[in-house]
């Protein structure tokens, strides 16, 4: 049985990862997983310098799911090439950064000081929903996308992921804008932005008022744009939003994804990404399928 | 491997006081690794409620490998905690966060509201001299378990039980003196302690809360501010269900 994938150039084992900002840089989940199994680590996002992140609370419980504005707390990209890279090195995965920025020339630092970091991948978060300056800013508009994506792949020395926001009139269009620009490839979606309010206390249930809505309640948003950016542009996708289990992610593979990203289920269940690695195998075969190749994509 | 998640054996569950539940789980693994002011994450049966609900371990059995879980019910998750008996099972994570450190010869443990429970493990194994304070709204629970290990003095906001006011009042209107304090309950009596004790050159560890999903120190939703910079992200965030729940009056700001 075949369960590798290929994401633009970059063999993962199987087409699991993990949906950046919940599972840090996986030394919390060390405890409870197998990084090695994992087809690919993606670290929670990082920038030119460490960020404070928003007021707390950070989050709420939503039904099926979860809003978070953590705001990209992170300690910059000097401690995570002295720290996180050497621990990701020792597991054989692959490794994905997730790069954020305020401006365009915080994006390019950090993608020039990881140039000769041994990492794989770097998906570029255009799409946060939670940060006033940058993220999702040149996530909305394809012209933004458009320079922002040039810029980064001017100076990048490994393969960029944009990651797309699904905070738009038509996500096809985002997706065209950045396969132009010379994305290796795209991952989607980013959190759907929302709110909730605390009718005890009278005021916003997060701090920053609005914050990303995530977790199997937006499941069915994330597969429908999956399926569309599929049909739109020809670059591998990783898709994600709400995937908890394999059935979940075979979804995900059929409507067009090259490989899953498991986010907010690692809250529900640490052990979630092995769980859905060991139940693509078990539908594989069950269901008499050699390679999992030939289910990217089947629904057409 | 420091902490798992399993499925646990429900061995009781009592209603203590108004809303108030005392369970006991059969979970080895944790009991064995667990120490005084850690938590467990709790999770709900029904996907609607897909995040762990953090509860204070209030007793440690080892030789039987149980824990005893005292929580309020505060929303749907926790109500549908309570109504769990002795034929059904919990999915349990933990024990989770570092707890309070012993020290000094003369402690004084406060517990405020539903922050009493986990100062009942300590006073068990601490120690030392114990003055135990306790505060309520205006029902008493858990009060008389603490009496084999101390003095134990009481507050309440309604003024039905002990000195009326808070936990504070309390240890003015009767002397109580220490040389270390353990604390845990909301907000407002945490940072009561906190002055008390920076101002009186006392030490104090305090448990803090803050909204949780991971619970392992993943997705950095429960920082609370730090007087310095955090060895995690290099700011002045300290993440409560890794660095914390405890921490020193001082070393945060709140």
């Amino acid at each position: 049985m075949n369960t590798k994938v290929n994401i633009a150039g970059v063999e993962f084992k199987n087409p699991i990862t993990v949906a950046s900002g919940t599972f840090g840089s996986g030394m919390e989940y060390d405890d409870f997983v197998d990084l090695s199994l994992l087809g690919a680590v993606t670290t929670k996002g990082v920038a030119n310098i460490p960020w404070a992140g928003n007021p707390t609370p950070r989050i709420a419980e939503t039904y099926g799911g979860m809003m978070n504005a953590i705001g990209l707390q992170n300690p910059g990209i000097d401690t995570f090439c002295e720290r996180d890279i050497p621990f990701l090195k020792t597991k054989d995965t692959k490794i994905i950064v997730n790069v954020c920025g305020k401006s365009e020339s915080d994006y390019v630092e950090v993608v020039e000081r990881l140039a000769d970091e041994p990492v794989d991948l770097l998906e570029i978060n255009v799409s946060c929903p939670n940060v006033k300056e940058g993220g999702i800013a040149f996530g909305q508009d394809p012209k933004a996308l458009y320079d922002i994506t040039k810029a980064v792949k001017a100076k990048a020395k490994q393969p960029i992921i944009m990651k797309l926001s699904p905070n738009v009139t038509d996500i096809t269009v985002m997706a065209k804008a950045a396969e132009e620009a010379g994305a290796d490839a795209l991952s989607l979606i980013n959190t759907l932005t929302g709110m909730k309010i605390d009718i005890k206390k009278r005021t916003f249930a997060v701090a920053n008022k609005t914050a990303g809505v995530s977790g199997p309640a937006i499941k069915p948003i994330a597969v429908r744009m999956v399926y569309q950016v599929a049909n739109a542009v020809k670059l591998p996708i990783i898709g994600m939003g709400g995937v908890a289990t394999a059935e979940d992610a075979l979804e995900f593979i059929m409507a067009g994804a090259t490989a899953v990203a498991v986010g907010t289920a690692n809250f529900h269940n640490p052990y979630a990404t092995t769980e859905i690695i060991k139940g693509i195998e078990n539908y594989m075969t069950e269901n008499k399928i050699d390679d999992i190749k030939d289910l990217i994509g089947c629904v057409k | 491997m420091d902490k798992i998640k399993m499925t646990a054996n429900v061995i009781r569950q009592d209603e203590i006081a108004y809303e108030i539940y005392s369970l006991v789980i059969s979970a080895k693994e944790i009991a064995d690794r667990a120490k005084p002011g850690q938590f467990v994450n709790l999770f709900s049966a029904d996907g609607s409620r897909l995040l762990p609900r953090p509860i204070s371990i209030c007793e440690i059995d080892k030789n039987n490998g149980t824990i005893r879980l005292v929580y309020r019910v505060a929303g749907a998750g926790t109500k549908e905690f309570s109504a769990l008996t002795s034929d059904h099972t919990i999915e349990v994570m933990g024990p989770l966060g570092n707890g309070f450190t012993p020290e000094g010869s003369k402690a004084i443990l406060i517990g405020g509201g539903i922050g009493i429970p986990p100062m009942l493990e300590l006073a068990k194994q601490l120690d030392c001299e114990k003055s135990i304070v306790l505060g309520f709204r205006d029902e008493e629970f858990l009060s008389d378990e603490f009496e084999p290990y101390g003095k134990v003095y009481k507050s309440s906001d309604a003024g039905n039980i002990g000195v009326k006011g808070t936990v504070m009042d309390a240890i003015k209107e009767y002397g109580i003196k220490g040389d270390i304090i353990y604390a845990c309950g909301p907000l407002p009596m945490l940072r009561a302690i906190s002055d008390y004790a920076l101002s009186n050159g006392i030490k104090a560890q305090i448990s803090m809360e803050e909204k949780m999903a991971c619970g392992i120190g993943a997705c950095l939703a429960c920082v609370c501010k730090s007087k310095d910079i955090d060895d995690h992200s290099k700011v002045n965030n300290k993440r409560i269900c890794k660095e914390g729940p405890v921490f020193y009056a001082g070393e945060v700001e709140f």
